[in-house]
This record gives structure tokens, sequence and C-alpha cells, in this order.
């Protein structure tokens, strides 16, 4: 039963990565990033990556030290406003960059998991970001058609799992882990919490295991907050 | 004299209505919260995945899991809803948001609207702006009523890349609160002692009063 159960970040990524291959990565800003993931495909030296990621972290954590190590190719990204490192790459014309709009972007992924291969959208429309997109009317509307995202890898994180891959998440750290689980033709979660099976409630699950292919606890979680706000 | 941005703020609050789903902008648009009038009642809409978002936290309250659109660190209610981004957009795509208070680097008199591109500066991305503006009911605007180097940011016809097309309802300034309806631009109230003729100076989309 505990197949899918891995010691530590760089098992659970062994014999999964190649150059050139296409990863998504869960969290918004700095929260609910697979932070020990990202430090095991540092580790591994794969590169020519291309990320699918709604932010790029910041400079010297989350995906930002990938950026530092140049390997990553190319970006899928909606804001990457916090990180410098991402400019001046971008600017030396050693980083591609495809922006999505943030829903759209997290919908190619709900559809790419779901087995839609295009969807229709409004979102866009008169921008640039339909140029190049067919368009269509329907009830007289305009909609762009946007494609699903499959990646060669997903990698997230939940705040509890059990060894089935069962996922749950906490507060707002839920974002695009879900739909991002179920877009990778194979999935690896960290958790900071690994249970038994059966210690979930099976109504409170947000990602079924089987869209989780490897799962492990994180040996240690920063948990960085971006910007503190504190009521006065 | 022209609003202050307390004010301003004041005035987009009250085009809030009881029982409302409402997205706020990072920015100016944020503060609005602060000025929700008594006995209105709004639920408040962060796109990283929440209905019901309370102030910002307690010292002892903050969490790395609760943050907002902004990256802020902010506080639960007893109401408060978490889900996906995926669940995050369909509930804004689909037309369940009541209205969205959004910044703005130029409007045009049309409603088009240019908030996330600044040609030949860093470009940061257009985060959520896109899908609000294009599935919630209601958008209304809040920003400066000229740039910092005086140009008008109400426009005849947008030269910064758009957002969405039509897609802006009102628009409220530190000179006035121009409603947006068809084509046509009407100013429908204006800050105290400021004339109509100062306000068309600084104004480049015509408009009627």
């Amino acid at each position: 039963m505990s197949k899918k159960v891995y010691p530590n970040a760089k098992a659970a990524l062994d014999g999964l990565l190649r150059d050139g291959m296409m990863i998504m990565a869960g969290g918004f800003g700095l929260c609910a990033i697979p932070e020990n993931l990202i430090l095991a495909l540092r580790d591994s030296g794969v590169k020519n990556l291309t990320v699918v990621s709604n932010n790029c972290g910041v400079d010297d954590f989350g995906l930002g030290i990938l950026l530092q190590t140049r390997q990553i190719k190319k970006m899928i990204s909606s804001y990457v406003g916090e990180n410098a490192t991402f400019a001046k790459q971008f600017l030396d014309g050693e980083l591609e960059l495809e922006f999505n709009p943030q829903g759209t972007l997290a919908e190619r992924c709900r559809a790419g998991g779901a087995g839609i291969p295009a969807f229709f959208t409004k979102t866009g429309v008169g921008t640039v970001v339909a140029d190049g997109k067919e368009t269509r009317e329907f009830d007289g509307e305009a909609y762009i058609m946007e494609t699903a995202l499959v990646a060669d890898l997903s990698i997230v994180k939940a705040w509890k799992g059990d060894k089935n891959g069962n996922l749950v998440y906490r507060r707002t750290a839920r974002n695009f882990n879900p739909p991002m689980a179920t877009a990778g033709k194979v999935t690896v979660a960290e958790v900071e919490e690994l249970v038994e099976v059966g210690q979930l409630d099976p109504n409170h699950i947000h990602t079924p295991g089987i869209y989780v292919s490897r799962i492990i606890q994180g040996a240690r979680y920063e948990k960085r907050i971006e910007r503190r706000t504190v009521r006065k | 004299m022209p609003w202050t941005l307390e004010q301003m703020c004041r005035r987009a609050a009250a085009e809030l209505k009881d029982g409302y789903y409402v997205n706020l902008g990072i920015g100016m648009p944020t503060e609005v919260a602060n000025y929700i009038p008594e006995g209105v009642n709004v639920t408040l809409q962060s796109e990283n995945g929440m209905l019901g978002m309370g102030p910002f936290p307690s010292e002892n309250e903050v969490d790395p899991d609760l943050i907002n659109a902004g990256k802020q660190t902010i506080s639960e209610l007893p109401e408060s809803v978490y889900f996906d981004s995926a669940e995050s957009f369909a509930m804004i795509r689909g037309g369940h948001i009541d209205m969205s208070i959004l910044g703005a680097l130029q409007v045009a008199g049309n409603g088009d609207l240019a908030n996330w591109m600044i040609p030949g500066k860093m470009v940061k991305g257009m985060g959520g702006a896109m899908d609000l503006v294009a599935g919630v009911k209601r958008v209304v605007v809040l920003m400066e009523h000229n740039a910092k180097d005086g140009s008008a940011k109400l426009v005849k016809s947008c030269s910064l890349p758009l957002t969405g097309r039509g897609v802006v309802d009102l628009v409220i300034t530190d000179l006035g609160v121009f409603e947006i309806g068809g084509k046509s631009l009407k100013l429908i109230e204006k800050a105290p002692d400021i004339s109509i003729e100062e306000i068309k100076k600084r104004t480049e989309a015509p408009f009627v009063h």
C-alpha cells in the first residue's frame, strides 16, 4: 500500500528528470511552494527546464534558486515581479517568458488534468493575450481558445498527506497545487505531515491520491513570508 | 479641492452594496476595505483562493499559509472559505463576483482599460487582472486623475497594452466620478470647488456632464 512513499526529495525525483522537460510547480508567491523538491531539482543539475508556475520565487528562495543556477529556459507564469534575477536574465535574452492571465493559467492546468485539450474563455479578448489564438463567438460574445497544459512532472506541496497520496491543504496554501497535481504525467507531492492511510477524514481530502505518484514528508520547511503585514 | 486618498476610498466604498461579493485590487483599492459603510456587509474575495478575507493579522496570528493576492499576511473570519486557483477563477470568470475595484494606468472613454504593462519597462505580468475585468459584473477603477508627469489617464484611446476592452463601468479619481455607459463618458460627481473647465483641461477623453 505504501509504494508511493519515498524517503526524501532526491529519491522521490529519481528516474523522473531529463533536460528540456516541462515541470509544473505549485504555490502562490512563496506560499505553499514545494520547497524540498525545488532544492532537489537544483541538486540534480537538470537543465533547460520549462517551468509552469504562477510566480518565480524571489532571488534566493523558491524557483528563484533554479534561476540562479540557470536551470530554467522558459517560464509560463502570470506574475513575476518579485525577482531581480528573473528581470536580468529576461532582459539579457537568456530566459523565455510566456505570460498567461492567472485564471487562464489555472484553467489550462485543470483542463490538462481533466482530459480537455482546449477551452474558450473571454479573458484576454482584445488584448495581446489573444494574438495568434482562435476566436469564436458564443451567444454574440467573443471568446479565445486556450490550450490545456500537461507537464512531464508536477511538484506540489500540501499540509498533510497519507501514504496513498491523498492530500489536504491548509488555508490559502492550496492555490495552484490541486490543479497542478492533476496535470502532471507524474506528480510528486511533499507534505508537512505524512500519516497512515485512514488517518485523514475521507470527506475532507482535497486531492485524491490517484493523482499522486510519489509522496515525501519534507525534511524541513522555512515557509518564508513575502510581505509580513500586521494590524496596529 | 481635489479629493484626498481617503475621500476617494470612501467614495469607492459607497459603491458597495449589502451582500456583495467583491474583489479589491492591489494598492489603493485594498484600502477601500477600511471604509465600508456601517450596515453594509460585503464578502471580500482574494483570487489566490479565499472568500471572507479578514484584516491584517495581529502579531501572534501571522501565518505563512494565509496571504492575500498581494502576498500580504491576512487573517481569517468565521465565514472564511478556501479553495484552489482554478475554482477561484471559475467564480471570477463565471460572473459570480459582484464588483471589482482596480487601479489603472489608462482608461478610455469607451471603457477600455490598461493597467498591467508599460512597454520598455520590466514587465511583471497581468496576474489576475484580465480575468477579473472579463468576468466580474461591475468594474470600478480607482485612480489619480493624472499620471505623475501630469499626463491624462482618462484618454480617448489607450496607448498602453490593454487589460480588457470595454470593461470599465465607473471611474473614481481625485477630481470626480465618471460613469461609462455604451460608448460615452459622463461626469456624475465632482470634487468640491473643482471647475468643469479644470477637469476638461486634465482629461483627454471627451465627456458629458
